[in-house]
């Protein structure tokens, strides 16, 4: 198969995984859209570690999944504590890092 | 020896200044001490000097090495020749005989101890002035009387006139001081050394341009020092100062510095007609003009001063005529120094006697009640007039003569002069000591105190026999000759017409005086409805107006503009600057929103711009 | 070893001084002018160890600091360097004994912390008149900044946290100039030398194209303008000094700003000949203005302590135009007039801080008729008004003076302009002095103004000594000054101009 396909795919995903971190409110939607991107980046990966024949990009994926999965653990940490003080997982909610 | 001409009076200016109050009451018998110890040190040389053949007569002491930076070496070394000795005597003589005088006329002031020491301080600075051996050292000397005379004219403190008079004295002084240190500097560029005898040795191998401007520069210094035209504002307001300082220093010894700055520096004037030309000129014109100013003044010692003003325009007239003058520059100004301080001690026991009122037409019929002051005034009156024989008549009419071998315009300029100067002497005397009484209520016109009579009727002996006795005893062509050089005057008018011609403009002027002053009453108050001459006189000849509209009022303005410059241009384009950054800053700070998304896509663009400027350069 | 220990002692002190128990105020004080006279001794065994025959650098220490970057802890001192460190030396001690009082009275901190700071700057002070590598200079030169950042905004006056911020950013700016020229001249000399250095004696010796020169001088140029300062550089000066404690701004004035003077003669002369010599018809005009835009502005203030601040703008016109006329008397006479400033302007700060002490007013204005009431500090503040006027007999004539006939060897129109300085030299120092002490006192004047006391005659008196001494005797210093004034022209490669007729004198030429 094509490879490029692959790509299209992966950029596919990834504009939408952005899309919904930039559109949506709800936190869990965007831990999740964060999650899309992520994985787009890593089909990118192993596709092109596939095109090559080389390690590199598997490499690159695992590392990928491992941060992944240690950002899920403090991200959604995060959002429980912010849904126990606030009562809602909107992240517009707690904007009083600014000026 | 000569060292301690001056360490003398020096010693007593800072044993007085230092030990204050503790000195109070012997004070100024140390003072006078050790200025008249001074004075028979300086006849002490001056003894030895008349034991030694004339070119043998200068000595000179090197103190120490005073300055040494590369070529530019000062010795701090004294001269004394036949010129110095002069004024050494001159100096210790009536500056002793003031300080004596002063003892009486300051003895009710409770500041007499610093009186006393700013008047030994200043004998110190004018004997480094006339003993310094270089121009630098002069200058030292130089700016040491401006600073004495500075303490000495603002001595009443309290009152703002004075201390304003000391102030404007010592700054057109610096006009002139900076006229000094610019000659001293050409002379370094030019001769590579400042002492009298590099600057002597070397003057003949000098461009006429230098010269000249070395010349103009000193007469600058000269102006300034003398009271000459155009720096002479400050001379009549410095008779705020005590009467005895204004005879001593504003009439007899300072103020006469510039001439002898002029003939000390005669090598330089020899060689340049032009210099030469420029202090006739100043002098001319400063001797009618103090004339004019004398003529109108109802203050005694404006009135004298004006006359100091010109009977220096008259030496400095002398100066400029080379070879042919100086030694009548100096000789009239050793007579003047006599007679004029005479008058100025004359003027202080009058006012001594008159509650220290300045005002001549307060005054009249005093010849009966003040009999002592009345005859030494009176002596003093013919002395500066120039009666033969007294002493000014001898020293005048020399300068007069030589004037008219100069040039006719000067020579008349000279005659005018010594008619204005009866007149206003005339009215002076006549003004103080004849007519009807013109007293203000509570005055009792008494005699002074032997303490002050007695200095005058020394100097009053001075203005009788001092004019024949340098002439004819001293011989003072002679004495002066080997230092100044001396030529007979190219004879336009012979002296046995010019005397009489003299004598007869000198009983004019006093005659009319006499008429004006003497046989008609002198109104207490001062007419209004004057001539416009009248009106010009008594305003100074308008020096002050047009120092203030020339230098004053723009330099006002110039310094207020500036100021509001460096506040609001250079300190508010700092601040500007600084008050765009906080701005800009304020402004930048709202993009930190906090919104989570809004950072996202911050950074989803930056990332999208990086990656596309990316592939464009790789494209 | 010499020279480390001079900066040694007042580092201990100061940090003797600040490790004290709060409360000890009386203690920390003595000890910390003990520490000062200690270094004062030093510097004085210094100054009478000079080898007067050798113009060049002397006490020379050397010790790798980071020797990656060829930085290194070079020490010595020339006769330039000697005499302004003992100068410094001396006021330090005085402005202590002048300031007993001044922490107490004002500000946030705390009597120790004042103290502790001044001998902190003393180091520094030290420092830059002492490196001789180029970073290490610059590093002092910073460093210098923070004591006196604290000095003002914790002891100064009302408006003490304006001045402070303000001296402190145009210092840094200046010193980023120099920050960026240091790096450049380091990377040509790793072009000429294979390696690159910060050493003095070895930047000498490069060359350089003068293109590149002329681009590394004016960034130091600029810092040291600042620092001096030269108008238009100049108004942080005024502020700081004004909000600053006497004791302050004697040393701010007297000694950092020459750093500026110092910095320019010791630096920028020997290592950029050309680029100076290209300038030098800009510098002198900005010194002449710098002459009398100081001293015009000095007549029109109306606060007794920025009136100081302002004639020093004025005199230090005179110093920069000494040093770029390149003339043995221009530069000597330079060098001895950021000697004699320094001490002038010292009494005159410190009688002022005495008056301003005791009246709780530092606008001319409120003053008036103190000679009434106050003879003898009337007369003290006259005797350092006259020295900064330039009187002959006192020491900064003789400076001013060899400035004046240095400059006018080579720029007759500079010199005969700038003597017309001395005129408003009188005019604002006289007028000063009319205003405050002549008249009739008003009665809060009567009231507050009291003769000046032991404590304060024991600070300034020495300073007029030395001021009077060395009018009479300014051989003392200026044959210390002399050999390393002929070692920078050396290093420029200029010769005096002689004179049209040529001179007779035994030893001259020599």
């Amino acid at each position: 198969m094509n490879p490029n396909n692959y790509l299209v795919l992966a950029a596919i995903l990834f504009t939408i995984g952005a899309f919904g971190v930039l559109v949506r409110r709800n936190a869990i939607i965007v831990f999740m859209s964060v999650e899309m991107m992520l994985n787009a980046a890593n089909l990118a990966f192993v596709a092109g570690a596939r095109s090559t024949g080389t390690l590199d990009g598997l490499v690159a994926a695992f590392f990928v999944m491992v941060v992944a999965a240690a950002e899920v653990v403090v991200g959604l940490a995060i959002i429980v504590s912010i849904f126990r003080s606030r009562r809602s997982a909107s992240i517009d909610e707690p904007s009083l890092l600014k000026y | 020896m000569i060292a301690a001409l001056i360490g003398l009076p020096l010693a007593g200016a800072t044993a007085l200044l230092l030990g204050g109050r503790r000195t109070n009451a012997w004070g100024h018998f140390l003072a006078v001490a050790l200025s008249a110890s001074s004075f028979f040190v300086g006849l002490g040389l001056l003894i030895q000097m008349m034991g030694r053949p004339a070119e043998e007569r200068a000595v000179s002491q090197q103190l120490f090495q005073w300055i040494t930076v590369g070529t530019f070496q000062v010795p701090f070394g004294l001269h004394l020749d036949q010129l110095s000795i002069a004024f050494v005597m001159l100096i210790t003589g009536v500056g002793t005989l003031i300080h004596i005088y002063s003892i009486g006329y300051m003895a009710h002031d409770e500041n007499r101890r610093r009186f006393f020491a700013y008047l030994n301080l200043f004998v110190a600075a004018m004997l480094l002035l006339v003993l310094a051996d270089s121009y630098l050292l002069i200058y030292v000397g130089w700016e040491g009387v401006g600073l004495a005379s500075y303490l000495l004219i603002s001595f009443y403190q309290h009152k703002p006139s004075a201390a304003t008079a000391g102030k404007k004295a010592f700054i057109v002084n610096r006009v002139g001081d900076a006229g000094l240190a610019i000659a001293i500097m050409l002379m370094f560029t030019t001769f590579g050394t400042v002492t009298f005898t590099g600057v002597d040795a070397g003057a003949g191998q000098a461009s006429a341009q230098h010269l000249t401007w070395m010349g103009l520069a000193l007469l600058l210094a000269a102006c300034g020092k003398s009271a000459q035209f155009p720096l002479q504002s400050w001379l009549l307001d410095a008779m705020e100062g005590p009467t005895p300082v204004s005879a001593l220093i504003h009439a007899a010894t300072m103020v006469t510095a510039g001439v002898y700055l002029i003939v000390r520096a005669h090598a330089i004037f020899d060689l340049s007609e032009t210099a030469r030309t420029a202090v006739v000129a100043i002098g001319a014109i400063t001797l009618l003009l103090g004339a004019f100013i004398g003529t109108a003044k109802d203050d005694i010692k404006k009135g004298l001063a004006g006359s100091t003003m010109s009977q220096i325009g008259y030496m400095v007239l002398a100066a400029g005529l080379g070879p042919v003058g100086y030694v009548f520059a100096i000789f009239h100004l050793l007579t003047h120094g006599m007679f004029k301080a005479g008058l100025f001690l004359g003027a202080g026991s009058v006012m001594h006697g008159m509650h220290d009122d300045v005002n001549m037409r307060h005054y009249g019929a005093l010849r009966t009640m003040m009999k002592i002051t009345y005859v030494t005034f009176g002596l003093g009156f013919l002395a500066i007039i120039g009666i033969p024989p007294f002493a000014g008549f001898w020293s005048k009419d020399e300068i007069i003569h030589a004037a008219f071998g100069q040039n006719t315009f000067v020579g008349a300029a000279a005659l005018l002069g010594a008619g204005v100067t009866a007149f206003y002497m005339t009215r002076m005397m006549a003004m103080t000591f004849f007519g009807e009484a013109r007293w203000q209520d509570d005055v009792h016109p008494h005699e002074s105190p032997a303490v002050m009579t007695i200095p005058m009727m020394v100097l009053a002996f001075g203005s009788v026999f001092g004019g024949m006795a340098m002439l004819f005893l001293g011989d003072i062509e002679g004495w002066l000759e080997p230092v100044t050089g001396f030529a007979q005057p190219a004879n336009a008018i012979s002296n046995t017409i010019l005397i009489p011609i003299t004598l007869v403009t000198v009983l004019l002027g006093a005659g009319y005086a006499w008429l004006r002053y003497g046989r008609r009453p002198v109104p207490v108050t001062a007419p209004a409805q004057v001539s416009i001459l009248t009106r010009a006189a008594r305003a100074d000849a308008y020096g002050d107006a047009l120092n203030e509209a020339v230098f004053m009022r723009p330099g006002q303005y110039l310094t207020r503009s500036l100021t509001w410059f460096d506040t609001k241009g250079i300190d508010g384009a700092i601040g500007g600057l600084a008050a765009a950054i906080g701005g800009i800053s304020a402004r930048a700070r709202r993009l930190q929103n906090g919104y989570t998304r809004s950072y996202a896509l911050t950074m989803l663009g930056g990332a999208t711009l990086i990656a596309f400027v990316l592939l464009l350069v790789r494209l | 070893m010499l020279l480390s220990l001079l900066m040694l002692i007042p580092l201990v002190g100061s940090i003797v001084v600040f490790s004290l128990p709060r409360g000890k105020d009386a203690l920390a004080k003595q000890v910390a002018l003990i520490f000062a006279l200690v270094t004062l001794g030093v510097a004085l065994y210094l100054t009478v160890g000079m080898d007067n025959t050798n113009g060049g650098l002397q006490f020379l220490e050397k010790h790798d600091w980071i020797p990656a970057f060829g930085i290194s802890w070079t020490l010595g001192v020339d006769g330039i360097s000697v005499v302004l460190i003992a100068m410094t030396a001396i006021l330090v001690p005085l402005g202590m004994i002048a300031g007993w009082w001044d922490a107490e009275d004002a500000g946030r901190g705390t009597v120790k912390g004042y103290f502790a700071l001044i001998l902190a700057l003393e180091v520094f002070m030290i420092g830059v008149f002492v490196a001789n590598d180029l970073f290490l200079f610059y590093v002092f030169f910073e460093a210098m900044l923070l004591p006196v950042y604290f000095l003002i905004g914790r002891f100064g006056g009302p408006q003490r946290a304006y001045a402070a911020m303000k001296f402190l950013l145009y210092s840094l700016v200046g010193g980023l100039f120099m920050l960026a020229s240091l790096v450049g001249l380091y990377v040509v000399s790793g072009r000429e030398l294979g390696k690159g250095t910060f050493d003095f004696e070895a930047l000498t010796a490069l060359h350089m194209d003068p293109a590149t020169q002329k681009m590394l001088f004016l960034g130091f140029f600029f810092a040291f303008a600042v620092k001096a300062p030269m108008v238009p550089f100049h108004t942080w000066l005024p502020d700081a000094a004004a909000e600053a404690t006497p004791g302050t701004s004697t040393l701010l004035v007297g000694v950092l700003d020459k750093v500026g003077t110092f910095g320019m003669l010791h630096f920028l002369l020997p290592i950029f000949p050309e680029a100076s010599k290209y300038y030098t018809p800009v510098i002198i005009a900005l010194a002449v203005i710098s002459i009398f835009y100081g001293a015009l502005l000095a007549i029109g203030q109306t606060d007794l302590m920025r009136l100081i601040a302002f004639t020093s703008i004025s005199h230090f016109g005179f110093i920069v135009m000494g040093i770029f006329a390149m003339t043995t008397q221009g530069i000597s006479g330079s060098a001895f007039y950021m000697v004699n400033h320094g001490f002038s302007t010292g009494a005159l700060f410190l009688v002022a801080g005495f008056l301003v002490s005791r009246r709780g007013s530092k606008r001319i204005a409120d003053f008036g008729g103190v000679n009434k009431v106050a003879p003898v500090m009337t007369g003290v503040f006259l005797l350092a008004g006259l020295s900064s006027l330039a009187l002959p007999g006192m020491s900064s004539f003789v400076s001013e003076f060899l400035v004046l006939v240095g400059t006018f060897s080579v720029y007759q129109t500079a010199a005969v302009i700038s003597t017309f300085g001395i005129v408003f030299a009188a005019i604002y120092i006289l007028w000063l002095y009319q205003r405050m002490m002549t008249g009739v006192p008003s009665a809060e004047v009567s009231s507050t103004v009291k003769e000046i006391n032991r404590r304060e005659l024991l600070a300034v008196v020495p300073i007029l000594a030395i001021i009077i001494a060395l009018g009479l005797l300014p051989q003392v210093a200026l044959k210390i000054i002399n050999p390393a004034v002929a070692q920078v022209q050396t290093y420029v490669g200029v010769s005096d101009p002689t004179s049209e007729v040529p001179t007779s004198m035994p030893g001259s030429g020599s």
